[in-house]
């Protein structure tokens, strides 16, 4: 048996969960319980599909160690809102959000706001310039800017208060725009938020604006190559996340016979558990995490905590899963100072 | 879901009850930080536990604001209240996982949100909470708060009602866009003066049918609007004369909008200072009023209407015999600050303070502590006095800021709702599942094409 020198995490796509909160809750409890480190809540318009943030948000004061990372979309989205939302996803969670970057390049989702469409290269722009404002709106308020001080009357320390200042750069595609700030929310717990993207958006989006690359291939046998493809074009500060779709072997009837079908594009994994699990260990060794997306939530969820999980975990493929410990910790991430700390407070360099 | 079933009214009949909801204040000087037994204003645990102690009360709803941009004094960030506040909607959405029966009202500009992608959220969060939801809405229309948003300052004041009243509209539509509660559903369409919004809804309707809407803004342009389209007004007017007088005027333009005399109800901000006896609880008073207002708040509050640092003076002393700057320098100076007036103001304010005998610190507690709308004494006596609001429909709840943050409820849940309970004129359980229900507000009548397009701007 194989031994792994970095275990990694796995997370769960919760999508297959309705609007109603009952149901969201099951669904959040069920992937805690599983022994999930993350749980993602996709925003792609669907009838039915009450908004990711919100969803996520919702999750928090039911759960105590699963991290809860909703897509939010940067182009048709005020980054301020964008910045303050996630902000306060971390504040609700104690710690444990993230972001997962998406830029809507549909003409529907443009319409919507009643501004022109954005496509191509200038998603990537639009979300990059997006987290930048986040990044620097999270860090506006340096961590001990809440001072309390009976004495003088200051609630704060208006001295550790920051102006953002965002201005999108010189070639901008879209409508230049600007953010002032500072935030209206202090620093969030983690100081920066683990920011997540799709491979896709890397170019438009700096690397070292991310802190996890979500990688998808065409077939199961694609998906390590593209790993470690990807893996050589961000390095190893950033973290690699596998996409794997997953329909299992489960309640007396085969994968196949399931129907299940898949039209993300991604890998698609059908099979029997420790068929799954070999599968998984293996490509552990390569990426960070995985991210599952259940044909069905409930069905397949049942089948990874009873048989899967387990067996990684015996197999010390996965790390473990820490009660209250943030999304940065799972990452393997400091919490890093805030950007306008002054240099006696913080060493240099402290962006993401 | 039933449609319209009650008659419309063209007479005003109280309810003979009294309903809270709490505000959980955010920016503001009102909140006490100074006391000991003061927590954050910023972690969940606070939120949590105003929410449950107020659902424990039977509160009919919780209430948030929205932050655009931090306050600023003399061109810097204000240091001296309380700042800093999670967004609304986000953490409504957490306190929806946590509480059961309490309505969530999340305050959201209509200058500084799109349309489609408010009144998804809103409904998001209408859906979660099982149709507790609540859109306070609210306008604004400066430069200085577009600085943080991409569309930057674009609104005219005298645009703002105009503009908020057809992204109501296009609010509203999206969420009757739903044929049958399974869909499917109708794509709307907006074309306006500041907004093209072409949509086809994602989310069905809520328990309650859509979120509940409320009105803060007292102008004549801020009643109609509320008389037009919402279902409950905060009003500025909690004093009980003053109260039977606005309710008054809010059935007229209620039934001048078409709508029943009942049609919108009244929830003015309120504080409570509250004891066993009528003695203590104005001892109570004075400290809280001590704390809210510190020495250098009070200086600070002149600041703004001078435009200058005041930090020589003695907040013990009498008022500045300095001048303002009378040029308006930025929105910073505070909402009450015009600039031609200034000195004709400062020169009034002196005159006042001199006439009354008050230092600088009891002028500005007098200025700013919220008189006309605290109700101080015993449990008893303040039960009875709101007995009488009740008798005579001069509002239909309060919406109490409590001045202490996390245990700023727990006197008026343990104390005052059970006298008010005993005097028949406060719920004793939830009426329903839904905030309407609650608040016992008709279903709303499904918003029709041909209406809209009148409003259009």
């Amino acid at each position: 048996m194989s031994t792994f020198e970095n275990p990694g995490f796995l997370a769960i796509e919760l999508d297959g969960a309705g609007w109603d909160g009952a149901d969201l809750t099951r669904a959040v409890l069920a992937a805690e319980s599983a022994g999930f480190h993350a749980a993602t809540f996709t925003d792609a318009p669907a009838p039915g599909r009450a908004n990711a943030l919100q969803r996520a948000a919702f999750a928090g004061p039911v759960t105590r160690s699963i991290a809860l990372v909703p897509e939010v979309d940067t182009v048709y989205t005020e980054p301020f809102h964008i910045s303050t939302q996630l902000a306060s996803l971390d504040y609700v969670s104690g710690g444990r959000a993230g972001w997962i970057v998406t830029a809507a390049g549909s003409p529907e989702a443009a319409a919507a706001v009643g501004r022109s469409s954005v496509t191509g290269a200038a998603l990537g722009q639009e979300a990059a310039a997006s987290i930048e404002v986040s990044r620097r709106l999270w860090d506006s308020w340096e961590d001990d800017a809440v001072i309390r001080d009976v004495a003088t009357g200051r609630y704060i320390d208006v001295d550790k208060l920051h102006y953002a200042d965002f201005q999108t750069p010189a070639g901008f595609p879209g409508a230049g725009y600007s953010v002032k700030g500072p935030s209206i929310i202090p620093r969030p717990l983690q100081g920066q938020l683990p920011v997540l993207a799709p491979a896709s958006l890397i170019g438009g989006i700096p690397v070292d604006a991310l802190d996890a690359v979500l990688v998808s291939a065409p077939t199961p046998e694609l998906l390590a190559a593209e790993v470690r493809d990807v893996r050589a074009r961000v390095g190893a500060g950033v973290a690699v996340v596998a996409e794997l779709d997953v329909v299992l072997d489960a309640r007396g009837q085969a994968a196949a016979a399931r129907g299940a079908s898949f039209d993300g594009g991604r890998a698609a994994f059908a099979g029997s558990a420790p068929g799954l699990t070999d599968f998984l260990a293996d490509l552990l060794k390569e990426a960070d995490g995985v991210r599952l997306h259940p044909a069905s939530l409930f069905v397949d969820l049942e089948e990874l905590g009873r048989w899967v999980l387990p067996e990684l975990r015996r197999r010390g493929a996965l790390r473990p899963v820490v009660q209250d410990g943030t999304f940065r910790d799972l990452l393997g991430l400091d919490r890093p100072a805030s950007r306008y700390a002054t240099a006696a407070a913080a060493p240099a360099g402290a962006g993401k | 879901m039933k449609q319209h079933t009650r008659a419309k009214s063209e007479v005003f009949v109280p309810s003979g009850q009294i309903q809270f909801g709490v505000f959980f204040q955010g920016v503001n000087s009102g909140t006490i930080w100074k006391a000991p037994e003061s927590g954050s204003q910023t972690d969940f645990e606070s939120f949590r536990r105003i929410a449950q102690t107020a659902e424990r009360g039977l509160f009919a709803a919780f209430f948030l604001g929205e932050g655009l941009r931090l306050r600023e004094h003399l061109g810097r960030p204000h240091a001296l209240d309380v700042v800093g506040r999670p967004d609304a909607q986000t953490m409504l959405a957490a306190l929806a996982s946590v509480t059961k029966n309490i309505g969530l009202v999340a305050t959201q500009n209509t200058t500084y949100n799109d349309p489609a992608d408010l009144a998804h959220r809103l409904a998001s969060l209408d859906l979660v909470s099982g149709g507790r939801a609540a859109w306070n809405i609210v306008t604004t229309d400066n430069a200085w708060t577009g600085a943080n948003f991409r569309r930057g300052g674009y609104l005219d004041h005298a645009d703002r009602y105009k503009h908020a009243e057809a992204f109501v509209e296009t609010a509203k539509r999206i969420w009757d866009s739903w044929e049958t509660p399974d869909g499917p559903a109708r794509r709307v369409l907006h074309e306006g003066r500041r907004y093209t919004v072409d949509v086809t809804p994602r989310l069905p309707r809520s328990a309650q049918y859509r979120p509940v809407l409320f009105q803060a803004g007292d102008s004549p342009e801020g009643r109609n609007f509320a008389a037009r389209q919402a279902d409950v007004i905060f009003s500025a007017h909690p004093k009980f004369e003053d109260a039977v007088a606005f309710r008054k005027d809010l059935v007229e333009r209620s039934l001048a909008a078409g709508r029943g005399a009942n049609a919108v109800q009244i929830m003015p901000a309120s504080e409570f200072i509250l004891a066993p006896t009528a003695a203590e609880a104005a001892e109570k008073k004075e400290w809280v009023r001590s704390l809210q207002i510190g020495p250098q708040q009070a200086i600070a509050y002149l600041e703004q209407f001078w435009g200058r640092e005041l930090s020589a003076y003695d907040p013990d002393g009498p008022l500045p015999e300095i001048d303002p700057v009378v040029e308006e320098t930025s929105e910073t100076r505070g909402s009450g600050f015009h600039g031609a007036k200034a000195r004709q103001l400062a020169d009034q304010w002196r005159a006042e303070a001199k006439d009354k005998g008050l230092s600088i610190r009891q002028f500005v507690t007098s200025k700013t502590a919220r008189i006309d709308s605290t109700f101080t004494g015993s449990y008893t006596a303040v039960a009875d006095q709101l007995a009488e609001y009740a008798r005579v429909g001069a509002v239909d709840g309060l919406n109490i800021s409590p001045w202490l943050v996390p245990s700023g409820l727990d006197d008026i849940v343990n104390h005052l709702v059970p006298e008010l309970q005993e005097r028949g004129v406060y719920p004793t359980e939830y009426r329903g599942a839904t905030l309407r229900e609650h608040l016992g507000l008709e279903t709303p009548v499904r918003s029709a094409d041909e209406a809209v397009a009148a409003v259009r701007a």
